[in-house]
C-alpha cells in the first residue's frame, strides 16, 4: 500500500531529520510510530504527503510516486491520504460541516467551493462520516464551540470524507485527557478496520500505542531502530529508542503476560 | 555579569558600575539636547503675541458664539459629499488593498524575492503620503471637487489597509493551513478556506476603523479644494464668519461621534 524507500530529509538549517528510512505499510495495518521528541516522527509523516519536501528517497502510494508528482498530480494523490493533527487543525470560524466538507476540496472546482455549492454526493458523505464519529447534533456549530474530543472527531471526519486509502495521524491524543485519548484511538483503529485503511500514527504514549496498534516502529535520530509487534517492546528496546530509564512501569503489562506464560 | 565575587559572598547588582556610568551619561546628554532644542525653538517666538493669546481667544470666542444655526441648510449637501467621499474612498481602498495584502504577506505571496518587495513598496508609498498631499496633487490633476477627495482618501488608505491586513495574514495559525493543503486543495482554495476565515475579524475591524479615520480626514480635504464640508470651513474662515465656523465644527464633531460609535459596534460584532 504505502512504500517508503530510502527517505532522507535534511532541513535548510542543516539538521538531518530523517536518514535513509525505508518502510512499508500494507492496507488495513495500523502502525504506531514512537520515538523521542525531535526523532523525526512528524517529519516522516509530513514527507509522505509532502507538506515537507523530502531531500531524497521515494514514497509510493500504490503505484503512484508521490515525490515525483507535479502540482496537479500531488493534489490528486493527497486526496488519497487523510491527515489528523495533534491540535486538530480545524478552521475555528467555520462550522463543523464546513470543516468536514473541506476534506472534499481536492475533488471540487474553485468556484463551487467558493460558493459552498458541493455536489449532493459529497454532502451525503459528510453526513455519513459525521454520523460515524457521533457528531450529528453539532453539524451547524462553529468549530471553536466544541470540546477537545469533539474537535478531534471533526478532524477524523474531515480525513475520512476524503475516502482515503491511508491515514497520517500526528499525535492524535497529545492534547486530550486519558479517557478521551482512548476513545479517540479506538475510533481511529475501528474506522481503519471498517474501511481497510493503512495508518501511520505518531504517538508519545507507549502504553496507549501498545494497547491499540498492530505494529510499532521506533525512530531515533531519524533512523528506524525497532520494527515489530507491540508485545516485543522490552525495556531494552525502549532504552534503545529513548535512552536509559526505568521502564518497568511502562511495559508492566507485557512483563506480567510473560510471567504468566512462564508460570 | 553583575555578579561580583568578593571572597565567599556573591554580590548581585542590577547593572555593572560601567553600565551605571553609561546610563547616567546618556541621561545627561538627553537633558542637554532638550535644553538646546528648546532654545532653538523659542528664539524666533514673539513673546508679546503669546502673552496676548488669552485676550485673542476670548475675542474670537465671543464672535464664534452663538452659532449661526440657520447656516445648517447650506451644510447638508457638503456633509453628504463628505460621507460619500470617505465611504467610496474606503471601498475603493479595500478592493485594491486585499489582493495587495495577500501578495505582501510572507506566507501567501507567490514570490518572496520579487513580488513581496514590490507589494511592500506600493504599501509604503501609499502610506508615506498624507491624504492632504494626495488631495493637493489630485486637485491639480482631476480638478477640484469630490472626485479628487475620493481618490485622495482611497490612495492613502490602500497602504494603511494593506499593511494591517498583511500583518494579520502573517499572524494566522499554520496548522489549519497544513490541514487544508493536505486534503489536496489548490492554492486559491487554501486562501479561501484556510486563510480568509482566520483574518475576517481583523479585516472587518481594520476596514471599519479606516472608514472612521477617513470621515475625519474627509472633513478637512475641502481646505485644499477637494470637496466636502471642509470647503465651507475654508470659505467661512476666510470671510471671518466665525459663527458659521462654530456650527461647522459642531457638525463635524457630531459626525465623528456617530462614525466612532458605528466603528466600535462593528468591531465588537465581528470576533
Amino acid at each position: 500500500m504505502l512504500r517508503i524507500e530510502n527517505l532522507t530529509k535534511r532541513y535548510a538549517t542543516g539538521d538531518l531529520a530523517l536518514e535513509d528510512v525505508s518502510l512499508s505499510v500494507p492496507s488495513g495495518q495500523v502502525m504506531g510510530l514512537i520515538g523521542p521528541s525531535g526523532a523525526g516522527k512528524s517529519t516522516l509523516i509530513r514527507c509522505v504527503n509532502r507538506l515537507v519536501e523530502p531531500s531524497a528517497g521515494r514514497v509510493m502510494l500504490g503505484d503512484t510516486d508521490v515525490v515525483a508528482a507535479d502540482r496537479a498530480g500531488l493534489s490528486r494523490v493527497r486526496r488519497r491520504m487523510g491527515m489528523i493533527f495533534q491540535e486538530y487543525a480545524l478552521v475555528d470560524r467555520l462550522t463543523v460541516m464546513e470543516n468536514v466538507l473541506s476534506g472534499r476540496l481536492g475533488y471540487v472546482g474553485f468556484w463551487r467551493s467558493f460558493f459552498r455549492r458541493f455536489p449532493q454526493a459529497d454532502i451525503d458523505r459528510a453526513f455519513a462520516v459525521l454520523d460515524r464519529v457521533g457528531l450529528m447534533d453539532h453539524v451547524d456549530k462553529r468549530a471553536d464551540a466544541l470540546s477537545g474530543g469533539q474537535r478531534q472527531r471533526v478532524g477524523i471526519a474531515r480525513a475520512l470524507v476524503q475516502e482515503p486509502e491511508l491515514l497520517l495521524v500526528d499525535e492524535p491524543t497529545a492534547s486530550l485527557d486519558p479517557k478521551t485519548s482512548r476513545q479517540i484511538m479506538r475510533l481511529i483503529v475501528e474506522v481503519c478496520a471498517e474501511r481497510g485503511l493503512a495508518a501511520i500514527v505518531n504517538i508519545h504514549d507507549v502504553a496507549l500505542a501498545q494497547q491499540f496498534v498492530q505494529r510499532i516502529v521506533g525512530l531515533r535520530k531519524g533512523q528506524i531502530v525497532f520494527d515489530g509487534p507491540p508485545d516485543a517492546l522490552s525495556a531494552d528496546v525502549l532504552t534503545e529508542i529513548y535512552g536509559a530509564e526505568d521502564w518497568s512501569a511502562t511495559i508492566r503489562k507485557v512483563d506480567e503476560e510473560e510471567e504468566a506464560v512462564a508460570a | 555579569m553583575p555578579v561580583i565575587t568578593s571572597g565567599a559572598t556573591k554580590i548581585w547588582r542590577r547593572r555593572t558600575t560601567k553600565a551605571e556610568w553609561a546610563r547616567s551619561g546618556a541621561w545627561f546628554a538627553a537633558v542637554l539636547v532638550f535644553v538646546f532644542t528648546w532654545q532653538a525653538m523659542t528664539q524666533d517666538t514673539i513673546w508679546s503675541f503669546v502673552w496676548d493669546a488669552p485676550t485673542q481667544a476670548a475675542d474670537i470666542g465671543g464672535r464664534m458664539l452663538p452659532p449661526k444655526w440657520s447656516y445648517i441648510h447650506e451644510l447638508w449637501r457638503p456633509l453628504w459629499d463628505t460621507l460619500n467621499m470617505a465611504t467610496l474612498g474606503t471601498a475603493m481602498a479595500i478592493v485594491l488593498a486585499l489582493p495587495l495584502a495577500f501578495l505582501a504577506a510572507r506566507n501567501t505571496t507567490p514570490s518572496v524575492a520579487f513580488v513581496r518587495p514590490l507589494a511592500l513598496l506600493v504599501i509604503v508609498a501609499s502610506r508615506s503620503v498624507n491624504a492632504i498631499i494626495w488631495a493637493l496633487l489630485l486637485v491639480t490633476l482631476v480638478g477640484p471637487g469630490v472626485f479628487a477627495g475620493l481618490l485622495a482618501i482611497g490612495l492613502r488608505s490602500i497602504g494603511f489597509l494593506g499593511k494591517l491586513i498583511y500583518e494579520a495574514i502573517e499572524e494566522i495559525s499554520d496548522e489549519p493551513i497544513e490541514a487544508i493543503r493536505a486534503t489536496g486543495a489548490s492554492r486559491m482554495q487554501v486562501l479561501v478556506w484556510g486563510v480568509w476565515p482566520q483574518i475576517t475579524p481583523a479585516f472587518a475591524g481594520v476596514s471599519v476603523f479606516r472608514w472612521d479615520i477617513n470621515i475625519r480626514e474627509a472633513t478637512v480635504l475641502g481646505l485644499v479644494g477637494a470637496g466636502g464640508i471642509g470647503m465651507n470651513l475654508e470659505s467661512s474662515m476666510s470671510t471671518l464668519a466665525w459663527n458659521q465656523v462654530t456650527l461647522i465644527l459642531l457638525v463635524i464633531l457630531g459626525t465623528v461621534v456617530v462614525s466612532e460609535y458605528v466603528s466600535a459596534r462593528v468591531r465588537q460584532a465581528v470576533s
